[in-house]
């Protein structure tokens, strides 16, 4: 066999070993190890310190009133103050989004997949929905401005609830194309082909097994919308939404919604004879917010699982 | 029955056809609003930036304050452009230098070194973190970031200022710099790195020299969305900033700045009587401004975000 001396043999042994057993120094990729761990940490404790800020803030405010806090309209001291106006009006917001947006987008999502033709036309609907969900939540706020509490007051009666719901529906549309879009390319060709091939009109094919397959990608756009929506402040403040007091709520008058709340209390100084402040009444109102994004997060997870598992039985 | 088929005999029942072509006319038109609320957008920006041009008398001299102290003082009618937009030139900034370490770092652990357990953890975090409404991140600016961060580090003079704001936006803007650059990571193709791995290159330098390089347009583009996603922030910058409307043209970050969105939202909220007048259709243009720059840097991500796709 090969000639090898045994001092060439012991080095190549040890090498191997090195190798193997991962000994090896080898200071860039050390280097860029702690790089990234530190960068991955960092970006943990950011998420991690923000949630306990948000969650120690609260808890003052949520002891003091209890289920008060939910139920309570606003008021002009921290320690006695409610949410109750923020929810009604994002409440009112989540139920146009759910109401406009999301049958106009999975409908738009439908025809572009479905009966569109591949040509200059559909290229540009597709383009201008891209970029419609790059434009900032502000620039929405001055359309809803100008369009929902302006020309539509007969409708609205003006920044009320409805002018919100409809500005936040045009805000969240674009998420609702996009993600019902990729839900419906990702269904198998064969499905509709089977569907075609027994003399199924197109419709039919897209309601009947199209859709139903898509369903569980739609569902997740449609909570994403939400979550986003119930999120967002910009636009609310750019149509007139309350941040003062609003002794009651209707869809006619003027409305607020919780993130306005957390915008409005964040700013106010805390004055130094109460233990809840206002800075703790709007960590109270951050929580319930988050809970509420994060319920809608999980309850999309559930009916996704769900309808996996039922088409796994079919 | 002589076993002739027409073609009228296999195209089915009109009723159902016309169903069909009733639903494709329906659909079309939900995909049509779109483009209806995009020209809507464009005609509401353009007629009151119209507006805003004949209140100020096309008096293009004011958009750029040649006073001593120059600044943004809409209810004196001073318009000077350059203090909002290095309001939101320096935020984004300050906000891409968080971003962009902690994004593509998290992108690249998350594509290269997590083994799957941790990634099935660590994503959905990712994930809760771009979920977090912007408001929320502009109330931990003012209470944890400003306090504990920057006062006890710099202190500035004010508690709420560029610096501030900007480094929120930037945990803003993170789970999409992550994100983006993430998927263009994972769409490089295994077979690059196996043949680095087959002469012998070690996982660092695979990475380094292989995979980022393959995937940089893909990490560009998330550079660039991330980026109009920090100029078009409006709430953090509004909280945090420091500045409720108006104020001098600044360069240092450690003092109160304003940006175009900002300057937008003051625009519009204070102003119940008064919906009219320069000081209030002024937001129109920023607008218009705000809505042209965030479109191109849109436009250019997108392209490189095809140009991924295409490659592999």
């Amino acid at each position: 066999m090969a000639i090898v001396t045994e001092s060439q043999r012991s080095i190549t042994r040890a090498e191997v070993h090195q190798t193997i057993t991962r000994q090896s120094k080898h200071l860039p990729s050390l280097a860029l190890g702690v790089t990234l761990l530190i960068a991955v940490s960092f970006t943990l404790l950011t998420l991690f310190a923000l949630l306990a800020r948000i969650v120690t803030q609260a808890i003052p405010a949520l002891t003091e009133k209890g289920s008060g806090f939910l139920t309570d309209t606003i008021g002009s001291e921290a320690s006695k103050v409610g949410i109750w106006p923020g929810l009604f009006g994002s409440f009112g917001i989540g139920l146009g989004v759910l109401i406009i947006a999301v049958p106009l987008g999975v409908g738009a999502a439908i025809y572009l997949e479905e009966y569109a033709k591949q040509n200059a036309l559909t290229r540009f609907i597709v383009v201008n929905i891209r970029n419609l969900a790059g434009v900032p939540a502000v620039i929405y706020g001055v359309l809803g401005l100008i369009i929902f509490v302006g020309w539509l007051k007969p409708v609205t009666n003006g920044g009320t609830v409805i002018a919100a719901a409809l500005t936040l529906a045009i805000l969240v549309l674009p998420v609702v194309i996009i993600t019902s879009m990729e839900a419906i390319r990702a269904v198998p060709l064969g499905l509709r082909d089977a569907g075609y091939g027994i003399g199924a009109s197109r419709w039919e094919v897209t309601r009947d097994h199209v859709i139903p397959y898509a369903m569980p990608g739609i569902l997740t756009g449609t909570v994403l919308a939400l979550a986003r929506a119930l999120g967002e402040a910009a636009p609310l403040i750019m149509i007139g939404a309350i941040t003062g007091l609003l002794p009651e709520t209707s869809l006619s008058g003027k409305f607020t919604a919780i993130p306005m709340l957390i915008y409005s209390w964040s700013g106010r100084p805390d004055s130094g004879d109460s233990n809840v402040g206002w800075s703790n009444a709007a960590a109270a109102a951050g929580l319930v917010l988050l809970v509420l994004v994060l319920a809608f997060n999980i309850v999309g997870i559930l009916l996704r699982n769900h309808f996996e598992a039922k088409r796994v039985g079919s | 029955m002589n076993g002739l088929l027409a073609v009228a005999d296999l195209r089915g029942d009109p009723r159902r056809r016309a169903h069909d072509r009733r639903m494709r006319r329906l659909l079309g038109g939900s995909a049509l609003v779109t483009i209806v609320i995009s020209a809507l957008i464009l005609f509401v920006l353009a007629r009151g930036t119209l507006d805003f041009l004949r209140s100020i008398g096309w008096d293009f001299g004011i958009l750029r304050d040649l006073n001593k102290a120059p600044g943004w003082f809409p209810r004196r009618e001073r318009f000077d452009l350059l203090t909002i937009f290095t309001g939101s030139v320096i935020m984004g900034m300050i906000a891409m230098l968080v971003a962009v370490p902690l994004g593509l770092g998290t992108a690249v652990y998350l594509s290269e070194f997590a083994p799957s357990k941790v990634r099935k953890i660590l994503k959905p975090i990712v994930e809760v973190l771009a979920g977090i409404p912007s408001v929320i991140v502009g109330y931990f600016a003012l209470k944890f970031i400003a306090p504990n961060i920057v006062n006890p580090i710099f202190s500035p003079d004010q508690p709420r200022n560029m610096l501030v704001s900007g480094l929120a936006i930037g945990v803003l803007v993170v789970p999409i710099m992550a994100s983006i650059s993430e998927d263009a990571l994972r769409a490089v193709p295994s077979s690059l790195r196996e043949a680095s791995y087959g002469i012998g290159a070690r996982k660092s330098t695979t990475t380094i020299r292989i995979v980022i390089p393959a995937a940089v347009s893909g990490i560009v583009a998330a550079f660039i969305i991330a980026t109009s996603r920090a100029i078009g922030e409006t709430m953090v910058a509004a909280m945090a900033g420091g500045r409720d409307g108006s104020g001098p043209r600044t360069l240092n970050p450690l003092e109160p700045g304003l940006t175009m969105t900002a300057a937008m939202t003051n625009a519009a909220g204070g102003t119940d009587q008064v919906n009219a007048g320069a000081p209030f259709q002024v937001l129109f243009f920023v607008g218009l401004l705000l809505f042209m720059m965030t479109m191109t840097l849109n436009v250019i991500g997108d392209r490189f975000v095809q140009r991924v796709r295409q490659q592999y």
